[in-house]
């Protein structure tokens, strides 16, 4: 028997069989054995033409170079900051990226980012040992004052920025909240309480939904019954843009 | 001695009731419990994540470590101290060893998946109902596997090859039963853990494994719909 | 860590009148209990409060009495925080958080003598029944030792005495007979975050208090052991507001004991 075994955007776990024969081609989350494609990871199946990708449902951060991310402080070295970001690793941010401003050496580094300070930077490098460096000189990139960071998965990310920033942009609209969302798997929020406490629940929600068509405009619903309000969803230019959010949203 | 009709009734290559479920610890990356009959074992899935004490870091990929314990009150007679034991620390290293096979841990250097295993209730097969939960867990955390691990025990029972003994049959005659527990890859039918205690011929013990052999597809499928139910209940 | 970024926005939200989780002041997140869920115990519970979910088993056996007291029998309290349920706790020896969690769950039980001891003995200075209560969190968000001393209680209540056949105890059959429960004991603890009080706190909370109070009640209001944590100090006005905030609280707590 050749051929696909599993049906496109099915959850598929570690060792399942998706395809036999050679008509196709493993791509990430899966691999080839002798004439079969099998899943390396729980996700959702994705058939692009003739290679199969899997979405993974569930994994720690990989840091990735040009990952727009939320860090937070939790040293303050020498010559830079060591950040945690969600990741088995940490990540630095050296005198010389953290402002366009010029700050010189021996100058006191925590009045520019304090000890467990959040900040929104950039992955510029990360060797194959996971030493990884950011920067906060770009556009968006800024410390984050205030409010509040919670976690979730990394792999929910594309979901909860949705197609072209849609899904954030809906939540922030019905909550007046600010939301960034950082690859990693950060949150940061600032709002009034009762409106943050609702965009938590609204993301978790999205997190446990993931998977399910039809996301957007059930969330649009939820969003409207909380709030009261009639809630648009508008696709606009977000300031972060994944390239794994197309596969997520096609399906809206 | 005889041993022709199970205490239980089963089949002589029937496993008990099997049932798990994967999530079920929200702290955790991944997590899941599974039960064969009376014993039920809970997993929890921590990492990737930073690997300390230092020097245990391996540069080259992740490290595994695995955590097997026993609640206090889960053993089927009097009550087992809290803590490491010589037997509970042998139980984490082949539990490690029996997974770590199917693993892809190098996008992970100097970081460590910790699993920790807890049994709430035991009835012969903890270790095997650990690396059962575990298997599930570490999926549950979306880790690089390239197949689940199941695990059961197989033996013999008086003069009778059995499949899944239960503690009443590891008891049996004086103590006089062999017990097996394995761990497969049911892909490849590779085998990832082999024990054995008690006392029999190689014929006997060839017969053992290939009943044990087809009892993977069946104990795969539980652990794979227990993932895939998490997902599909809304 | 100290997390004062958490700790300012739970204190803004907190101005406001709003827990992050939206729970009024005195609320407890949803319990449910179940007992005698363990076959290998001879008393259990499980309690699930919020995505706190923890386990308590019982187990009896037969010993020589201490020497100091060889017509009672023996009480112990166990409390482990298995790493299996929060990514803060390490496996190793006990750390001292559990261990002020198992002695001040055992100092409620112990201090209200809740076991009639006396009741415990067979033999005097030869053997008596060991009760070893153990609690096992499954899943830590908060809130342990009031949830730990709630199943302990519950699992004693369900517990009953093991057969023994010629001086031996077989453990796969039970009597009927209950143990020597005559006092059910509840603790509460109260966190103080800035001038707020607070009854079942989540983990996020815990980690951001002030200073905490535990008060461990009986069925007719006394109290009879308390516990005071944390780094700041509490004031007196504080603590009539606490002792009348865990009163009532313990209350409602004992009707799911039914």
């Amino acid at each position: 028997m050749t051929g696909l075994i599993v049906q496109d955007k099915t959850v598929v776990v570690p060792g399942e069989v998706i395809a036999e024969g050679i008509d196709y081609l493993p791509s990430y989350g899966s691999y080839r054995e002798q004439d079969k494609i099998m899943a390396s990871q729980l996700g959702l199946l994705n058939i692009d033409g003739k290679v199969l990708k899997i979405i993974p449902l569930a994994g720690r951060y990989l840091p990735r170079r040009n990952d727009v991310i939320i860090a937070k402080v939790v040293d303050i070295l020498m010559t830079g900051w060591r950040l945690e970001i969600n990741s088995p690793y940490t990540a630095v941010l050296n005198l010389k990226d953290a402002s366009f401003d010029y700050i010189a050496r021996g100058a006191d580094l925590s009045k520019y980012f304090n000890l467990e300070d959040y900040m929104v930077t950039k992955i510029v490098n990360v060797t194959s040992q996971n030493i990884i460096d950011v920067s906060c000189k770009g556009p968006g990139l800024r410390g984050l004052r205030g409010g509040r960071v919670i976690r979730v998965s990394s792999c929910k990310v594309p979901r909860i920025i949705g197609k072209k920033g849609s899904m954030v942009s809906m939540i922030k609209r019905a909550t007046g909240c600010q939301i960034t969302v950082g690859q990693n798997g950060f949150v940061w929020i600032n709002g009034e309480p009762d409106k943050e406490i609702l965009v938590v629940e609204v993301i978790n929600k999205v997190q446990r939904e993931a998977h399910i068509q039809g996301l957007t405009e059930r969330i649009q619903k939820f969003l409207e019954e909380k709030t009261g309000n009639k809630i648009e969803i508008i696709e606009e230019k977000d300031e972060y843009e994944s390239s794994e959010q197309s596969e997520y949203s096609q399906e809206n | 001695m005889n041993y022709t009709k199970r205490f239980d009734g089963r089949k002589f290559d029937e496993l008990r009731p099997i049932e798990a479920k994967a999530g079920v610890i929200k702290k955790a990356d991944g997590s899941a419990y599974f039960r064969i009959g009376k014993t039920t074992a809970y997993a929890a899935v921590y990492g990737p994540r930073e690997l300390y004490p230092k020097f245990m870091q391996d540069p080259k990929q992740g490290l595994l470590r695995c955590n097997y314990n026993m609640m206090p009150f889960s053993g089927a007679g009097e009550r087992v101290r809290p803590g490491p034991s010589r037997r509970s620390k042998e139980i984490s290293m082949i539990t490690e060893r029996a997974l770590r096979p199917v693993l892809d841990l190098k996008d992970f250097p100097n970081a460590v998946v910790d699993v920790f295993i807890e049994l709430t209730e035991t009835d012969a097969g903890s270790r095997c109902a650990g690396i059962c939960a575990a298997s599930i867990a570490l999926a549950d955390a979306g880790i690089i596997m390239k197949d689940m691990v199941v695990a059961y025990s197989v033996g013999k029972v008086g003069d009778q090859v059995v499949v899944d003994l239960d503690g009443d049959e590891e008891h049996f005659d004086h103590n006089s039963s062999v017990d097996i527990p394995l761990a497969f890859i049911p892909s490849t039918g590779e085998i990832t853990l082999l024990q054995m205690d008690g006392r029999i011929s190689p014929a006997d013990l060839r017969k053992c494994l290939a009943m044990a052999k087809e009892q993977a597809p069946a104990v795969l499928q539980v652990l794979q719909k227990a993932l895939k139910d998490k997902y599909t209940m809304e | 860590m100290a997390n004062t970024q958490l700790k300012e926005h739970i204190s803004n939200a907190l101005k406001k009148g709003y827990r992050l989780d939206g729970r009024k002041m005195d609320e407890f997140r949803p319990i449910t209990l179940k007992v005698d869920c363990i076959r290998t115990a001879e008393g259990s519970a499980r309690v699930q409060c919020g995505e706190t979910e923890l386990i308590v088993g019982v187990k009896l056996a037969l010993e020589k009495p201490f020497p100091d007291t060889p017509d009672e029998g023996i009480l112990m309290v166990g409390a482990e925080l298995l790493p299996l349920s929060n990514p803060a706790f390490e496996s190793g020896p006990p750390s001292i958080e559990s261990i002020e969690t198992a002695r001040v769950i055992d100092r409620g039980i112990r201090e209200s003598h809740a076991i009639d001891t006396r009741a415990l003995c067979i033999e005097k200075g030869q053997k008596v029944w060991t009760i070893n209560v153990d609690v096992c969190p499954l899943n830590h968000d908060g809130n342990l030792i009031d949830l730990g001393g709630f199943a302990a209680i519950a699992a004693l209540k369900s517990a009953k005495f093991p057969i023994v056949k010629d001086g031996v105890v077989d453990y796969k059959e039970h009597e009927s007979k209950a143990l020597p429960l005559v006092e059910c004991p509840i603790p509460i603890t109260v966190i103080k975050i800035g001038e707020n009080l607070l009854i079942d706190p989540t983990e996020d909370e815990e980690s951001v208090l002030d200073a905490r109070l535990t008060i461990t009640f009986l069925e007719n209001g006394d109290v009879c052991s308390m516990q005071k944590g944390g780094d700041e100090p509490i004031t007196t006005e504080d603590f009539d507001k606490i002792l009348e905030l865990a009163g009532k609280a313990s209350q409602e707590l004992r009707k799911k004991l039914r």
